[in-house]
């Protein structure tokens, strides 16, 4: 038995040791140096220990907009994305005719790189002297008044946002979702139809409890997506998120490191530790509302 | 309430396009027959032989290609199976797994609108008495995948009684028992049926399910119904050859003979002297217990063993005309005391030896002199 043991351990040494490296050993360095104040990475030098970073952080104007702003992010991609899925799943699950060739259109953006649809996006929305963009057009013939969705208002730099995150996302969802509605047996709609069930109830008792397993993981994998957002801003309003007023989180932390204000780790790392305590807290609480309405077979 | 089948078909177009184009399956075809209220018919035949699709066809589940489906006098053919009002249980049991033994019985009261809605009372009530008539009421906070197949099934028939149906459909459903729980169930469903009076359909491969319990059945092959009729009858009167070898355990014994100025010879041996029969090729079909051991007996065979099987002995022997490799006969052990050296002679009785015409199958009628 010890023997057998040995062997075991002797197994995942490899595995192990490459975790260990590149995995563990960065995450608690990470969260060192978030307590170490001052510290300085080309002298490898620090002042004192305390929670000084969490508070500089805290207080920083762009950490507190990156924060707003990643929160609305999450708060209205996830629920919308998973759920428009989730809609157009069940419509392409219910059509017979040409269902593979919306399936593959429907999947497209998945393999489209995120620069590349962002460059596209910033045509359609932004707003230059010498054009109004293709949206702004349609504003228009409706009679409404052009926006600068790229340097103008706010909202309309959150919406055109949000937009991008759902439509860049989405196809994942579905091809999860449709995957895992072609799973559910149709003995069970056969059933129910013989018991008289309107389509409706079909869908939220059967169809829904059904596939919960994967619109969980949807919902979970959908949150830490959205926490850890960044590229898709970028791709829209450059690098500079800070002047844009559209940085999220992991900008800042990106900032804190590399941008002009750079040379910061123990900023960045507090930063990502505060994400982090984000993240873990949302997944939890998410575990737990999984357990009564989640239901694995 | 009464089932009424008329001209039934349905026909499943075949895959494939121009010459890779495969023939259409006629999976029912052709189907009328009446159901009378509150019997419990058994839809018997080989797989694929049509008899789940007419179940789909009577519940709804498929649309017939011809043909119509009347419950009582309606004309049901164009309604969805929501609006049947049937009750089924599938040959997987089909319980919604993420519900409980009693919310999955209740799921078809919650379906009721309008008028026929229930309070929470009233389902609470039917629920309780449904899981009664199975004698399941302990179970009814577990998931299904916590219940045995036997429990499964129960509840399988509680959920389809619930709603009290006026036709109670089952595709094969003790296929997935053992063989104890298969005898016991069958009984079960018998009760039940007897208590509830509904009209029951259900659909069966095994001759022995379908005889025993039911009070008629449907032999059905390739789609086309062969013979409709109370079991019994059915059995001593098949109406041609392949209902005969479909029925009856052991299976009967078919030989290759011929009639020949009126005498009715399997091999070159007369066994049965006939009245006005044309000459012909024929398939002489015998019962096991169409046998009997006598000295002087019409047929000799060749014998191999004698199977003891308790009350009856199983005389095994082989026979050249035989179509089978062995033939089988029973017979009272008390005759099988002057069973001795190679050949066994026996005699026959008329009523269970059938002829059936060797091109068609069909039966021939004949009487002996």
């Amino acid at each position: 038995m010890e023997k057998q043991n040995q062997k075991g351990w002797l197994y995942l040494l490899p595995a192990l040791l490459f975790l260990g490296i590149f995995m563990v050993y960065p995450l608690f360095d990470v969260f060192v140096y978030s307590f170490e104040e001052g510290y300085n990475s080309a002298s490898q030098t620090f002042y004192g220990i305390g929670g000084y970073n969490y508070s500089y952080v805290l207080h920083d104007a762009y950490f507190l907009q990156a924060l707003k702003n990643t929160f609305i992010l999450v708060i209205i991609t996830v629920p919308l994305s998973t759920g428009l899925a989730l809609f157009i799943s069940v419509a392409l699950n219910s059509i017979k005719p040409l269902r593979e060739l919306f399936q593959t259109i429907f999947f497209l953006p998945y393999v489209t790189n995120t620069l590349a649809v962002g460059l596209v996006f910033m045509i359609l929305f932004k707003k230059t002297p010498y054009s109004e963009g293709l949206i702004n057009l349609l504003i228009n013939c409706f009679g409404g008044s052009s926006v600068d969705f790229i340097d103008g208002p706010y909202w309309a730099k959150m919406f055109v946002l949000c937009f991008y995150t759902v439509w860049i996302v989405m196809p994942f969802k579905i091809l999860i979702l449709t995957s895992a509605l072609a799973g559910v047996n149709p003995v069970y709609y056969n059933a129910a139809k013989v018991d008289g069930t309107g389509r409706l109830r079909m869908f939220f008792k059967i169809t829904l409890p059904m596939i919960s397993p994967m619109l969980f993981y949807l919902v979970i994998t959908g949150f830490i997506g959205a926490f850890k957002a960044y590229s898709d801003a970028v791709a829209l309003f450059g690098t500079n998120l800070n002047a844009a007023g559209m940085n999220t989180i992991v900008g800042y932390v990106y900032d804190m490191l590399y941008r002009d204000s750079g040379g910061y780790p123990s900023y960045a790392s507090a930063a990502a530790i505060i994400l982090f305590a984000i993240v873990l807290t949302i997944t939890c609480i998410n575990l737990l509302v999984s357990k009564k309405h989640v239901h694995y077979h | 309430m009464k089932v009424t089948l008329s001209h039934l078909t349905k026909i499943f177009p075949g895959r494939g396009r121009g010459n890779k184009k495969k023939e259409d399956v006629i999976a029912v075809n052709d189907f009328t027959f009446e159901i009378p209220d509150g019997k419990l018919v058994g839809l018997l035949g080989p797989s694929g032989c049509g008899k789940s699709t007419t179940l789909n066809l009577i519940c709804g589940l498929q649309k017939p290609t011809e043909g119509q489906i009347f419950f009582d006098e309606e004309d049901v053919t164009q309604l969805t199976p929501q609006k049947r009002g049937v009750g089924m249980v599938f040959q997987n049991y089909a319980l919604y797994p993420h519900l409980n033994v009693e919310q999955n019985i209740r799921f078809p009261l919650e379906n009721l609108k309008g008028a026929d809605k229930l309070s929470k009372e009233e389902m609470r009530a039917r629920v309780k008495e449904a899981a009664g008539l199975v004698q399941i009421d302990e179970l009814l906070d577990r998931k299904p995948a916590e219940l045995s197949g036997g429990q499964q099934q129960r509840v399988a028939i509680a959920r389809a009684l619930v709603k009290l149906p006026l036709v109670l459909l089952l595709d094969e459903p003790l296929s997935n028992l053992d063989a104890r729980l298969r005898l016991q169930t069958r009984e079960e469903i018998r009760r039940i049926q007897k208590e509830t009076g509904i009209t029951t359909i259900f659909v069966t491969h095994d001759q022995d399910e379908a005889m025993s319990i039911s009070d008629l059945i449907v032999v059905m092959k390739d789609g086309v119904v062969q013979q409709i009729g109370k079991p019994q009858e059915v059995y001593d009167n098949p109406a041609n050859l392949f209902v005969a070898k479909f029925l009856g355990t052991p299976p009967i014994n078919l030989f290759d003979g011929r009639i020949q100025d009126n005498a009715l010879l399997i091999g070159e041996e007369k066994v049965f002297t006939l009245k006005d029969a044309p000459n012909q090729p024929v398939h002489v079909g015998i019962r096991p217990e169409g046998f009997t051991l006598s000295k002087d007996g019409v047929l000799s065979c060749h014998l191999s063993r004698p199977e003891v099987m308790g009350r009856d002995i199983s005389i095994v022997s082989t026979h050249p005309a035989s179509q089978n490799p062995v033939v089988r006969s029973i017979v009272d052990a008390e005759s099988c005391e002057h069973l001795s050296g190679d050949t066994v002679r026996f005699s026959l009785n008329p009523r269970k030896v059938f002829l059936f015409a060797s091109e068609t199958g069909n039966r021939i009628p004949f009487e002996t002199l």
